[in-house]
């Protein structure tokens, strides 16, 4: 375990204006990392699958790209932005709001077991400090202090992830929110801080021109199935507007699944990037 | 004066030899006593045999009379007993030939008029007098066809005057009907059910390859209509398959007068209140549950998450298995029960998820919780997880979608090829399923349950060999990731 005290804190956290006074670091990864260039992924703990997906497509990609991932560990956005970042091999810091050798939430024990593999898990708290309510909004604090952007992927109103989204604000660091549908109490949040002035995020490529940062060239398959061109959509659907069996359009979403083009949730698939 | 009637007492579904003996001793006391372990309903036998037998006009002796059920050991339920018991008490007071009552098993629950009525287990007592080389059995005449099933001779009897009136040789047996073993009711069809292309398709692999579905949706899209519609689909049974899923069902009392043999795949599907005995089987008369009556057919359970946690994992056994064992300190007993899972639930508590035209309201630990019901090791027993998105409008307004008969047909077909040769996978398959091995989140588990749905796809496709299209379809059923991780 390293504890890192104020003066030895990455510059952009020093910088806040409630900088902690200690961080405890768990894992593997070089300190330097914190002061690499990050991005904090946040959102709802009960996203949708689109939240899921998109959330795991941008931690994959700008992880891709050589951006630390930062976000909260917790259930939900949290989690699937870890886990793009680990896909790719990429380095992810989590943040915890309780002693760094608290696995919380306990159902996340393993994935906090990968991110110490090869990153780091840091808090403010001393070990054995419990989770507690009031804690998570000081976290969040850190969170956006580590990072150069952050993105809210899906957040409703009042949620913690806009607590993220302001203090990123404050400290003058950009704000991105992915957008959603107006009609969903899920993307009530980040479509309200899109209103407020945040940069609507479309795709990765977004946040890393925005950092400086030259995006990678796509490695994926290039493909140009016309069944990508019909989604978001369930497999009824295609099967109905192609004429195909619904035997033979699931399996092609499965080899584009398979590919890391597609991705299913509660029956509708859709594009990944 | 002492005379003996046999009769079979069941152990889970296995007839145990039971002899009724009766003595009668001059006393001048009257009395009537049973001994040998009998339970409650078989005690109150003493009232329903001398009822019996004062309707039959026949005379109840006035003396000490003992029953004996031996072996004493074995435990003596229900209300079969109360035939033989009368038909040893009125030989040994000499109103029948011993020697021809000793030739005969006999069961059956009187009626206070004398009359016979039904008890369940008859096929089981039936093949238990078959074994022990006993000709004919003594029994209700409603349970004729069942007895007639075991291979031994059934004398049917509608009255305990009829049962005395053939002992001394006054009566023939009648005659009586079999059944054909088709249904009775006609199985549900699935021209009902309009659009849902991906669920039908799914339906139809899981009744060609027998492989366990769990359909995931929001409430009112048609999971459990078309669940129901499994049955449709399915071949029917072999001769000894329907045998034993008679003698279950016959031990439970379920079997039709009329139409005793099942030669149909049987349906259950019990409610989500139902405790773990009654799946699992089990209680204080050890009676077969509803996993076992759903052997060699389909056991639905509609709103899975709501049902009791420990009844879902009871279920873990069976399905490894195809057995239960329900053990007892006295010793353990086996129930079949190789059935097909089908399952059906919501994705969230609340309902409103995966439905576009709702808002779902529940929190993250709600719905963890939710998930949480089912447990990853009863998870991996689905081969197939689809789930049914909401239909729309438009599909609806459709004309009704194929019938059940064009399904069963290819249905049988692909059962025939399976049995037949199991067809490999090419090259290309293989490589298609490393590719998603290393891809997806994926156990062992899991690509040995999309290895075998894809030989059910190609054997449906009536292929010889494993394409990687098959692969490709078979991977699309794998359970979702938000169900598979937490």
């Amino acid at each position: 375990m390293i504890v890192l005290r104020r003066r030895e804190l990455p510059l952009l956290l020093r910088a806040i204006h409630d900088p902690p006074a200690r961080l405890y670091l768990r894992g593997n990864g070089d300190v330097a990392m914190l002061a690499r260039t990050a991005v904090a992924i946040v959102g709802a703990r009960a996203c949708s699958p689109y939240g899921a997906q998109v959330a795991r497509m941008l931690g994959r990609d700008l992880a891709a790209a050589g951006v630390v991932i930062v976000s909260g560990l917790a259930r939900g956005i949290d989690s699937e932005a870890h886990r793009g970042a680990l896909e790719t091999d990429g380095h992810t810091v989590a943040v915890l709001g309780c002693g760094i050798d608290r696995d919380y939430p306990a159902a996340h024990a393993s994935l906090a077991q990968s991110i110490a593999e090869r990153s780091l898990i840091v808090s403010e708290y001393e070990p054995g400090v419990e989770p507690a309510p009031w804690r998570f909004p000081a976290r969040n604090r850190i969170i956006a202090g580590l990072c150069a952007a952050t993105i809210v992927v899906e957040a409703r109103e009042r949620s913690g992830a806009l607590i993220t989204a302001d203090f990123a604000l404050e400290e003058g660091r950009e704000v991105f929110a992915v957008p959603g549908e107006i009609t969903s109490a899920l993307s009530a949040g980040a479509n309200a801080l899109l209103r407020l002035g945040a940069t609507p995020l479309t795709a990765a490529a977004d946040v890393l021109e925005s950092l400086g940062i030259e995006s990678l060239p796509d490695d994926r398959a290039a493909t140009d199935n016309p069944l990508l061109d019909l989604l978001p959509a369930t497999a009824d659907e295609l099967a109905r507007k192609t004429g195909l069996a619904v035997g033979e359009v699931v399996a092609t979403l499965a080899e584009l699944d398979v590919a890391g083009l597609v991705a299913e949730g509660d029956g509708i698939y859709r594009r990944l990037a | 004066m002492l005379a003996r009637a046999v009769t079979f007492a069941l152990v889970g579904l296995e007839p145990r030899r039971v002899e009724v003996e009766a003595h009668i001793q001059g006393s001048k006391t009257p009395s009537l006593t049973i001994v040998g372990l009998a339970d409650r309903a078989c005690q109150e036998a003493k009232q329903r045999v001398r009822s019996g037998i004062l309707s039959a006009e026949l005379e109840f002796p006035g003396s000490r009379i003992t029953v004996n059920l031996a072996p004493a050991e074995l435990k003596k339920e229900g209300s079969g007993f109360d035939l033989p018991i009368a038909l040893a008490l009125l030989a040994a007071s000499h109103q029948l030939p011993r020697a021809r009552l000793a030739e005969h098993a006999s069961c059956g629950e009187l009626a206070l008029d004398g009359r016979l009525r039904r008890v369940g287990g008859v096929l089981a007592v039936g093949e238990g007098a078959r074994r022990a080389e006993l000709e004919r059995i003594i029994c209700p005449y409603e349970a004729c066809a069942e007895a007639a099933l075991a291979g031994v001779e059934p004398v049917g009897v509608r009255h305990l005057a009829d049962a005395v009136a053939y002992l001394r040789g006054e009566l023939e047996p009648p005659e009586f009907v079999v059944g054909n073993g088709k249904p009775r009711r006609r199985p549900l069809d699935l021209a009902d059910v309009r659009g849902q292309e991906r669920g039908r398709r799914a339906l139809e692999l899981a009744a060609a390859g027998r492989h366990n579905l769990l359909l995931g949706g929001p409430p009112g899209t048609g999971k459990t209509m078309l669940a129901r519609r499994l049955p449709g689909i399915l071949p029917p049974l072999e001769e000894e398959q329907a045998l034993e899923v008679t003698r279950i069902h016959s031990v439970a009392g379920l079997v039709d007068p009329d139409h005793p043999l099942i030669g149909y795949a049987p349906f259950r599907a019990p409610h989500h209140s139902a405790s773990t005995a009654a799946i699992v089987g089990g209680g204080p008369r050890l009676r077969p549950g509803e996993a076992s009556l759903a052997h060699r057919g389909v056991l639905l359970l509609d709103e899975l998450a709501e049902f009791q946690r420990p009844a879902l994992e009871a279920l873990r056994q069976p399905l490894e298995d195809g057995e239960l064992v329900v053990a007892r300190a006295a010793g353990s007993v086996r129930f079949p029960a190789r059935f097909q899972l089908i399952g059906t639930m919501n994705l969230c508590p609340c309902g409103a998820r995966g439905d576009p035209g709702a808002q779902c309201s529940c929190s993250a630990q709600r719905l963890a919780r939710y998930r949480d019901k089912l447990s990853r090791a009863l998870l991996d027993r689905f081969d197939l997880v689809v789930t049914v998105p909401r239909a729309r409008a438009l599909e609806l307004q459709a004309g009704p979608g194929e019938r059940s008969d064009p399904v069963r047909s290819r249905v049988v077909a692909a059962r025939l090829r399976l049995a037949e040769t199991l067809p490999k996978r090419t090259r290309a398959a293989d490589e298609l399923l490393t590719r998603a091995v290393e891809r997806l989140p994926l156990s062992g588990r899991g690509r040995a349950k999309v290895a075998g749905v894809s030989r059910t796809i190609a054997a449906l496709a009536a292929s010889d060999a494993v394409l990687p299209e098959h692969v490709a379809e078979a991977l699309a059923y794998r359970a979702p990731t938000e169900l598979a991780t937490p």
